[in-house]
């Protein structure tokens, strides 16, 4: 489904430059959950960013179903990534100043939903993900575990094949990591594609392959359970 | 939800802000609303002082030399009367009075005077010299504005000049005060003019001029005693400024190629810098008001754009394209030019009609075309100012800014 050919990223700095990505190729099959795991520095997120189309590669490319990302437009990779990728930041990144409920029909605004349409929507996501009680609540008045849920909520809104998440638990306490990766688990379960970045070896076991980087290449790559041939997210 | 929710949200988001950039643009189209309401009715009272003080334009034949304008008439040349009719066929707008003129020396009891025929409607309304005797009314159609106060009614005034018209007859005579003063004349007697009797009608009150030396008659009588035909010295007109300084001195010497045409220049040239001060002075506001409250605005939008970088970052993520984000800082940057705009029309007008009347002692009234122009320009900041923020918003790295957060 997802192919990085042979990605390079290098970043200019003031006086040298810092390699990211060494030469990195990586298949990521339909329904897998590959953990990338590394200490800090090591090219994780940046390998995630460009799996998601958000930033370009040095050098090689990157392919989704056979389609070359870096050859189409800015605006068509956002509007790609509208339709079929999902983002799960470390930070959550909610809008401040909406509440819940709006947070999550964002990504269908986006996609051009009713208003009807989307808060019908966004609501049967935040039940989903036990917050169905704090619609009306802005992100500050509510605890990281609810922003990451609400974030989760956000990801789902446009029902994406492809999950991209950066260090989702790194904010958490332990039991509310452990909610966010059995979510994850069960998105995974229904047949989408999940890529996760952690650092933290008790979340990276519950993948089903994982990826080591160390200073911009792949050291490791194991493999714990086939990959599911389930199918979802119709697109 | 739509974009325009997530712009009216987020504008609430950041208050002193917004309230800071709002401030500059309401002030500033405030200030500018408020002169250019004060400044289009103080025009237009200083153009109906000036119309008021009578003729400003004066047409003689060709060869004829301007010494003195109250004696200009008095000279050998002489023209058609037929100008005045292609005067009053024609289109040219501000022609408020047209005043014919024929003026011949005359002898009574050993002094010499000055006979001059009129067309007493005209004659009389360009002479507002006289009005103070409340006999004659002031020209009208230019430089008249609508005042709350009031002034006298078009129809009213209209009367007051007809009754003049019909008592000037065949046979009148207006005499002059210095004429008045040395024949001993009085109203109601008769006095011999060219060999014919003619009625004392009126005694005319000191204007200081020349005028004081000469006693008017019907014009057809004059040129009929004289034996000279249809044929004029002068006529006078009653010019609106505004049109003088637009051009009406050369539209008159278009259509009349064989006259000369000359006007009172202090006159025009007071209402010509008066306009010209007026508007430089819009002018240069404007341009203040562009300078600060644009600078004020983009200022805004910048800062504004570097906060939400992470949130820009992430609509990226999302899916939203360089258009949605531009629409997204643009509609926003449209509320406030139209809140600008609208509430700085309020307050400038507000301020024009309290303030008006106490610094520039003129009724001034609200103008519903500068709330247009008021708001236009605001819009127009507002957005221009903007542009800029907004493009670069759309054109951010969005791993660039989720990465360094």
């Amino acid at each position: 489904m997802l192919r990085m050919e042979a990605i390079t990223k290098t970043y200019d700095g003031r006086s040298r430059t810092v390699m990211g990505l060494r030469s990195v190729t990586l298949d990521v099959p339909k329904g897998d959950f590959l953990c990338v795991v590394g200490p800090s520095g090591c090219g994780k997120s940046t390998l995630l960013l460009i799996l998601g189309g958000m930033l370009s590669p040095t050098e090689g490319q990157v392919l989704l179903d056979g389609q070359s990302l870096y050859a189409l437009s800015s605006d068509k990779r956002a509007s790609l990534r509208g339709k079929r990728i999902g983002f799960l930041f470390q930070t959550f990144n909610l809008v401040p100043y909406l509440s819940a409920l709006e947070n999550v029909q964002i990504p269908l605004v986006l996609a051009g939903l009713s208003d009807r349409s989307q808060k019908e929507r966004a609501l049967a996501l935040l039940q989903q993900v036990g917050l169905g009680d704090r619609l009306d609540h802005k992100p500050s008045e509510l605890s990281v575990g609810q922003q990451q849920r609400v974030a989760l909520a956000r990801m789902l809104a446009n029902n994406p094949e492809i999950v991209l998440a950066d260090e989702p638990t790194g904010n958490l306490d332990p039991e509310t990591g452990e909610q966010i990766v059995q979510l994850l688990e069960e998105i995974n379960h229904e047949g989408r594609t999940v890529v996760m970045v952690t650092h933290d070896p008790r979340f990276a076991v519950r993948a089903k392959r994982t990826v080591r980087l160390r200073t911009g290449s792949v050291v490791a790559e194991e493999n714990k359970s086939p990959v599911p041939s389930k199918h979802c997210c119709s697109h | 939800m739509h974009l325009r929710t997530i712009v009216w949200r987020e504008l609430f988001e950041r208050k002193n802000q917004l309230a800071t950039s709002f401030l500059a643009i309401l002030v500033g189209i405030a200030a500018i609303v408020s002169i250019k309401n004060v400044t289009f009715y103080s025009e237009k009272a200083v153009a109906k002082e000036l119309d008021a003080l009578g003729a400003n334009i004066l047409i003689l034949p060709k060869s004829a030399s301007l010494q003195d304008y109250y004696s200009a008439d008095l000279q050998d040349e002489e023209f058609p009367e037929e100008y005045v009719t292609r005067l009053s066929s024609s289109d040219i707008q501000g022609l408020d009075n047209l005043s014919p003129k024929l003026s011949v020396p005359a002898e009574i009891e050993g002094r010499r005077f000055t006979l001059t025929g009129i067309l007493p409607k005209s004659e009389f309304q360009a002479k507002a010299a006289w009005q103070g005797a409340g006999i004659f009314s002031r020209p009208q159609g230019c430089g008249v504005v609508a005042t709350p106060t009031g002034n006298v009614p078009p129809a009213q005034e209209t009367l007051v000049r007809r009754r003049v018209i019909d008592t000037l007859g065949s046979t009148d005579a207006l005499v002059g005060a210095d004429v008045a003063a040395v024949l001993s004349l009085k109203e109601g007697q008769t006095i011999k003019l060219l060999g014919k009797p003619f009625n004392i009608i009126a005694l005319l009150p000191q204007t200081g001029t020349i005028d004081d030396s000469r006693i008017f008659v019907h014009l057809h009588t004059l040129q009929e005693l004289t034996g000279k035909g249809s044929v004029l010295n002068a006529i006078e007109i009653v010019g609106c400024c505004n049109q003088i300084s637009k051009g009406l001195v050369q539209k008159i010497n278009r259509l009349l190629p064989d006259a000369k045409v000359v006007t009172v220049t202090q006159v025009v040239d007071t209402q010509i810098k008066t306009n010209r001060m007026m508007s430089r002075l819009s002018l240069i506001f404007v341009a203040i008001i562009v300078l600060v409250g644009g600078a004020s605005i983009a200022n805004y939008m910048y800062a504004n754009v570097f906060e939400r970088r992470r949130e820009i970052g992430t609509l990226m993520a999302l899916g939203a394209g360089t258009s949605f984000i531009l629409k997204m800082f643009l509609l926003k940057a449209l509320l406030l030019g139209l809140a600008g705009g609208l509430g700085g029309y309020a307050l400038g007008t507000v301020l024009a009609v309290t303030l008006g009347p106490r610094l520039a002692g003129i009724p001034v009234l609200p103008m519903w075309s500068l709330a247009v122009w008021g708001t236009g320009l605001s819009l127009a900041i507002a957005l221009v100012a903007s542009y800029f923020p907004a493009r670069r918003a759309a054109h951010l790295d969005p791993s660039a800014v989720l990465q360094e957060i």
